[in-house]
């Protein structure tokens, strides 16, 4: 039985931010998605701050993850005030249809 | 006192230029015609002075240039010759300004003219009171401005800017030659100063130089250069034809180049530089065959013009042919004395001129007017007297000094000088025609116009009438009084070596020749009368008859057809390939149209970056992150 250590708390993280990268960019569909996989790298940064914390007895790393969910929380409710109003004036959230940056 | 002379004018101009358009126009005719007046009052006070014979005052205001042994000083130099010009500019200008009130009522733009006025003025003033040639040609290139703006002044019109332009072009021929003259000066003298020049200038009496195997006479050169100047600017035959066509202009303009400032420049540097043209013997033959040949010129083309102003603006070219041949005679005071009437009587003319157009609503053809003086009895008694002393009729101004310069070519002995007293009696009679044709065909005689126009004629405005008053009193006296200084006893006196003064002693010319002059000028009037009022028939035969020269006096000797076909249009041919093979084809298809295709070019392919879809941003913004992170961890 081999005990936990930092690594596996690190490895969870990356693999949580690897899925929310791939996330935003393979998905072709939907913004919303975007958004939740913005929150899953949000969360993989976190794991990385608690796990460090605790390691190395330091509580401001915690201090941090509390913080970081906060400012989440608020980004997702900016983000969806955003969204609606976006489908209000296109009547789309389809990723595929938003390319109005296209030079 | 002097600088208030000439700067007031300036003050006038600036005064329109930056604060006349915040106000009323009013203000603006106001305070450049109130401005000018008081300039007008102060020069007839410093010629009273030189009428007794002051001494020549030269105000210092600044330094200009100091180069070397090359100096040139912004200073005001006044002897009886700047004098008399002063008080013919700014008494011709200020009724003009005066003039403008009344004509120029229904203009948009009376602000912008009457600072233009006031600027010509100014600059002519400043060439006239010169010190130095480069003064002198800062006047001189500045009468040239604004007499371009001027008659461009209507510039929707076509034909006023095709005028404008080439009015500005021709002078730009003639100050080609001055330039040349100016810096011969300085090359010769080493000064451009009047005063080390004037008196410097009887060592160089011999003095000749070598060119392309010549021996030439310095003096006779630098004469024939500064000469070629006067042309240009007093258009005498061959740099004429921007005269006529200036016409375009709006008519206080015609008078104010015609009368008082522009045109007679030319007579004035010849007067003022009268020391130095007195040796040039060959220049001065060539000055009285240009003279005569532009007066008798000029008044064959008159005779057959329609246009009321174009008649004047011819016999303006010949009489200035007059003062020309005077001045090569060496007749330097009677050239500047039939300017000084000219002045007079020919800004009366042209302001009379305006009137009638004004009256006729804007109409120049005098075949369509006729029998104006019943509607218009001031005018009409304005243009009779102007027309009068334009003919030498006796007692009048032109009289006095039309018959000193006739005078003077008959007591000189040189051939030249037979051709040019023969010429100017002939021309007096052609003047007596085409000044009397004029007066039947306008004033007299059955009215052309339609009965409508006619009914609508009416006298002008108290401003103008005014004017036209001002002038004709300097018409009719300026001659009997003022010939006594000019030419007659008094005038080593008056002089004072402003001009030189060869024909001192006086002569009294045979009674058979003043009798000739006399009657030739009463036989153009008889014959104008004959065929213009009594049978009138006989002018339609005369021009079937003499077709040919008939038409050679119509298209004015087809100078400018000539012009025509030898500068402007293959000029225009070379410029043209200039301009496309050049310009277009080699300078902008490599240079800044080839530059911006290319970068329109690369510019395409960079925007396909651009795909628009937001995950590409952001997997380039983290691609870029991730190397930034790389390169500093591992660095």
């Amino acid at each position: 039985m081999t005990s936990i250590t930092i690594d596996h708390f690190l490895f969870l993280g990356a693999i949580l931010f690897t899925i929310g990268v791939l996330g935003i960019f393979l998905n072709k569909k939907n913004v919303i998605i975007i958004l939740m996989s913005v929150e899953l790298i949000l969360l993989a940064v976190n794991i990385n701050f608690i796990a460090f914390s605790s390691f190395l007895g330091d509580i401001s790393g915690q201090i941090f993850a509390m913080f970081t969910l906060t400012v989440a929380a608020a980004e997702a409710a900016i983000g969806l005030a955003i969204l609606v109003v976006f489908f209000r004036n296109l009547g789309s959230i389809e990723v595929e249809k938003i390319r109005k940056l296209k030079g | 006192m002097i600088k208030l002379i000439v700067f007031l004018p300036l003050l006038g101009f600036l005064y329109c230029a930056f604060v006349g358009s915040y106000f009323h126009d009013r203000v603006s005719q106001l305070v450049t015609t109130f401005l000018l007046t008081i300039s007008t009052f102060l020069s007839w006070i410093i010629f009273l002075q030189y009428l007794e014979g002051a001494n020549t005052t030269i105000i210092h205001i600044l330094n200009w240039i100091t180069s070397g042994s090359f100096s040139a000083d912004w200073s005001l130099r006044v002897d009886a010759l700047t004098a008399t010009m002063m008080v013919v500019v700014t008494t011709v200008s200020a009724c003009v300004h005066l003039y403008s009130v009344g004509y120029m009522n229904e203009d948009k733009s009376i602000n912008r003219f009457m600072g233009y006025l006031s600027l010509f003025t100014f600059f002519m003033l400043m060439l006239v009171s010169s010190n130095n040639l480069l003064q002198m040609f800062f006047g001189w290139e500045g009468v040239g401005l604004s007499s371009y703006l001027l008659i461009g002044f209507w510039h929707h019109k076509d034909s006023a800017n095709k005028a404008a332009i080439k009015a500005f072009i021709l002078n730009r021929v003639g100050d080609f030659g001055f330039v040349l003259g100016i810096v011969g000066v300085f090359f010769i003298f080493g000064s451009i100063n009047f005063d080390i020049i004037f008196t410097d200038a009887i060592n160089y009496q011999n003095h000749a130089f070598n060119f392309l195997g010549l021996s030439l006479s310095t003096i006779d050169t630098l004469c024939f250069l500064l000469f070629i100047g006067a042309m240009g600017k007093s258009a005498q035959l061959g740099l004429h034809t921007w005269l006529p066509d200036a016409m375009e202009g709006p008519t206080p303009v015609s008078a104010l180049i015609h009368a008082a400032t522009m045109v007679t420049a030319g007579i004035f540097m010849v007067a003022r530089m009268s020391p130095l043209f007195q040796y040039a013997e060959f220049t001065n033959l060539f000055i009285i065959f240009i003279g005569a040949s532009t007066a008798i010129f000029a008044a064959s083309i008159a005779l057959t013009q329609n246009d009321i102003k174009r008649v004047i603006a011819y016999s303006t070219c010949s009489q200035l042919g007059y003062m020309f041949f005077a001045a090569g005679l060496g007749a330097y005071n009677a050239a500047i004395f039939h300017l000084m009437t000219h002045g007079f009587f020919k800004a009366l003319l042209f302001l009379s001129a305006g009137s009638v157009i004004q009256a006729m609503k804007h109409e120049q053809d005098m075949r369509k007017m006729g029998g104006l003086f019943i509607k218009i009895p001031f005018t009409g008694t304005m243009m009779w007297i102007g027309s009068l002393a334009i003919i030498g009729f006796p007692f009048f101004s032109g009289y006095y000094s039309k018959e000193s310069i006739l005078e003077n070519a008959y007591f000189s002995t040189s051939g030249m000088a037979q051709y040019a007293y023969v010429v100017g009696v002939f021309t007096a009679l052609l003047t007596a025609f085409y000044s009397w044709r004029l007066l039947l065909m306008t004033f007299h005689g059955k009215p052309r116009a339609t009965e409508e126009t006619f009914n609508q004629v009416h006298e002008s405005p108290k401003v103008m009438t005014i004017s036209l008053a001002i002038l004709a009193i300097g018409t009719i006296f300026s001659g009997s009084i003022l010939a006594d200084f000019f030419i007659g006893p008094k005038q080593e006196v008056f002089w004072n070596h402003a001009v030189v003064l060869i024909h001192t002693a006086q002569h009294n010319i045979p009674f058979v020749q003043t009798l000739t002059i006399k009657s030739t000028v009463a036989a153009g009037i008889l014959l104008a009368a004959m065929l213009y009022f009594y049978k009138k028939g006989l002018t339609k035969s005369l021009s079937r008859n003499f077709q040919l020269l008939y038409s050679i006096s119509y298209n004015k000797w087809y100078v400018d057809e000539l012009y025509n076909s030898i500068f402007v249009q293959p000029f225009f041919y070379i410029a043209s390939i200039f301009w496309k093979k050049g310009d277009i084809y080699i300078i902008d298809e490599y240079g800044p149209n080839g530059i911006s295709k290319l970068i329109n070019y690369f510019s395409k392919r960079l925007s396909l970056f651009q795909s628009g879809y937001l995950y590409h941003y952001a997997f380039v913004m983290l691609g870029g992150l991730v190397i930034i992170l790389t390169w500093f961890v591992y660095y």
